[in-house]
């Protein structure tokens, strides 16, 4: 009987390294604690401004929250784990973002995907060595008249054909 | 395009969307003032359920009773909520987006007419978060309408005060169900929650809670403004569903788009004359008539009136009422296989008949799509279209995802059964557990 593969880590992304919340990010997220009856429900938000910050959230920012929200540790990791935009591990400069729902599946969805798959090296869920670009697939962006549509970061871009995609990435150096 | 017959989108420019004075100069934020100072808030609820809105959002509940399910009077508790639902993820939808990023004033007009309505004391916008230009966007509305009085402490004069927020979301398919989307806003991980109670009663906080979809809330502005009557009138006695409708399509047709039409056109009028029928050289094989969790209509059925019932009658649901177009160049079993894909990846986890059931269907169908199904493979499908039906989960999710599954069994069973080896192949090839779980 073999032993099971150990599962990958990252080496920074425990609960236990220390973690000193930036002194913004502390303003950002008392602000954003304004806007509820109850400080749990801005531990969304505050994962996002910590990810603002390094691109990803580090493990030592989950009980740093939590003390800030008042909520245990363990709640922090339960929604961030929880959550698709919210990255428990380090991603590239960029993350692309392709809609594979249905109505870009008929439109193109796949030989996009396999033409970004091709020039980056890189299936979905991975980094490209250069730590450049992370890809990831995403529900339905909500522009299903205008496919195939993806993200880079926050820019959406519409109506993508696979020889779109290498002028398309050059914008993102 | 005139207010009179496309009141949800002859102020909508999506390029420069009207800021407040120029919305106000086009009868903006005339609702909230009429609504204010001439009616009782039960009256507002009175007229949106005599006016017959029914939501948008997919489900077609009629928003007069949602709203009058609310504690109202001395004795209801002071801190009430509305919850624009404005997290647009079903996989073929793309009309919340459009009144969000060309008109948001409408919809801050309607939260404060609806907020009104039900006495609310804080609405929030739960926005999902790839919907970057929206948010900002809204911001801005929501800040130029506190500045001119419209939001804020002693709304007009009035005795009652009302804060609106934009909430975004960090993705996810389940924050779209509801009490799963309250769950969201409280920070929590979006499981939905058991019913009754129901959010009109214990929602957000605990506390009275409504949620509507964003194109439900833009009709009220304008049921508010031109009555009951002519909002009843807006279908043109195509349907008994009231007022106009964000029809759309998507797949390989010749114009792909988004219109705002009476309630209740035939589904070939959207598709041949709007969206100008399907692609040099492909012809229609079946549709979806609003969204991923709808059943699959065929092509006799493009002369039946998109409203709640009559789709409802044909056997699928209207849903979101955007129309997603398969053409005959695709094998349906990759269609639903993709679409079962989004709803495996998508399920909370929450209950088991959705978390186990969802992905034993990707596999059963990414086998049939690669021409390896084993003999029995479509009866466990049928099978689990029933075990994840109606009443059998937690919530509407899996109920919602096996419609196009068991409409594409019913109407293309021979592309399921070529998907299964042939019995020379199959005396070599071993059973798959999942088989054998069920034999």
């Amino acid at each position: 009987m073999s032993t099971a593969p150990a599962r990958p880590t990252t080496e920074s992304s425990t609960a236990a390294e220390p973690y000193a919340l930036h002194v913004d990010d502390c303003a950002s997220i008392e602000e954003e604690i304004r806007h509820y009856e109850d400080p749990r429900a801005a531990s969304i938000g505050a994962l996002k401004i910590v990810q603002k910050r390094h691109g990803w959230v580090p493990g030592g920012a989950i009980p740093a929250i939590g003390r800030l929200l008042g909520i245990p540790a363990t709640d922090v990791e339960g929604v961030a784990t929880f959550y698709n935009l919210i990255f428990r591990r380090p991603v590239g400069r960029y993350v692309i973002k392709v809609c594979d729902s249905v109505a870009c599946f008929l439109t193109g969805y796949e030989e996009v995907r396999d033409e970004i798959c091709k020039q980056l090296g890189v299936g979905f869920g991975e980094t490209t060595a250069d730590g450049r670009f992370t890809l990831l697939p995403i529900c339905c962006l909500g522009a299903c008249d205008r496919g195939v549509v993806l993200m880079i970061d926050d820019d959406t871009h519409f109506g993508i054909s696979p020889q779109d995609i290498a002028r398309l990435l050059e914008r993102y150096p | 395009m005139t207010a009179e017959t496309k009141p949800l989108t002859y102020r909508v420019d999506l390029a420069t969307p009207l800021d407040i004075r120029g919305y106000e100069s086009q009868e903006g934020y005339a609702a909230v003032r009429k609504a204010l100072k001439e009616m009782q808030p039960s009256e507002v609820t009175h007229w949106v359920k005599e006016a017959n809105l029914r939501g948008r959002g997919g489900a077609g509940f009629p928003t007069g009773v949602k709203w009058g399910l609310v504690p109202m009077g001395e004795d209801a508790p002071r801190q009430k909520y509305l919850i624009c639902n404005a997290d647009e993820m079903e996989p073929g939808t793309f009309k919340d987006r459009l009144l969000m990023e060309g008109a948001p004033h409408q919809l801050v007009e309607a939260m404060i007419v609806a907020g009104y309505a039900i006495q609310a004391s804080r609405g929030y916008i739960f926005l999902r978060g790839e919907y970057v230009l929206a948010a900002e966007r809204l911001q801005r509305a929501i800040e130029e309408a506190k500045a001119a009085g419209y939001l804020g402490a002693n709304l007009l004069g009035s005795p009652w005060s009302f804060d609106l927020f934009v909430h975004t979301g960090a993705g996810r398919y389940i924050p779209g169900e509801e009490t799963a989307l309250i769950n969201s806003l409280e920070g929590r991980r979006a499981r939905p929650r058991a019913k009754p109670p129901y959010p009109q009663i214990a929602g957000l906080w605990g506390k009275p809670t409504v949620v509507n979809n964003v194109e439900t809330l833009c009709n009220v502005p304008h049921i508010v403004l031109r009555g009951i009557e002519w909002f009843r009138g807006l279908s043109q006695g195509k349907s008994k569903d009231s007022g106009t409708k964000l029809y759309g399509v998507s797949g390989r047709v010749r114009r792909p788009g988004l219109w705002e039409l009476p309630f209740g056109v035939p589904a070939r009028e959207i598709l041949e004359e709007h969206a100008g029928g399907m692609q040099e050289g492909r012809k229609l094989k079946c549709w979806l008539p609003g969204g991923a969790s709808t059943d699959f209509l065929m092509p006799e059925h493009l002369d039946l009136a998109l409203d709640f019932d009559t789709i409802a009658k044909a056997g699928s649901r209207m849903g979101t009422g955007l129309l997603t177009v398969v053409d005959d160049s695709r094998s349906i079993i990759s269609v639903v296989r993709n679409l079962e894909e989004f709803f495996a990846r998508e399920s909370c986890g929450w209950c088991t008949p959705c978390r186990d059931g969802l992905p034993w269907s990707v596999r059963l169908l990414a086998a049939l799509e690669r021409g390896e199904g084993r003999p029995g493979d479509i009866e466990i499908l049928e099978q689990l279209c029933r075990f994840l039906g109606p009443g059998r989960t937690f919530c509407a999710h899996a109920p919602g995802a096996v419609e196009p599954l068991q409409s594409a069994i019913k109407y293309f069973r021979h592309e399921f059964e070529a998907g299964i080896v042939k019995p020379a192949a199959q005396a070599v090839a071993q059973r798959t557990p999942a088989a054998q779980a069920v034999a």
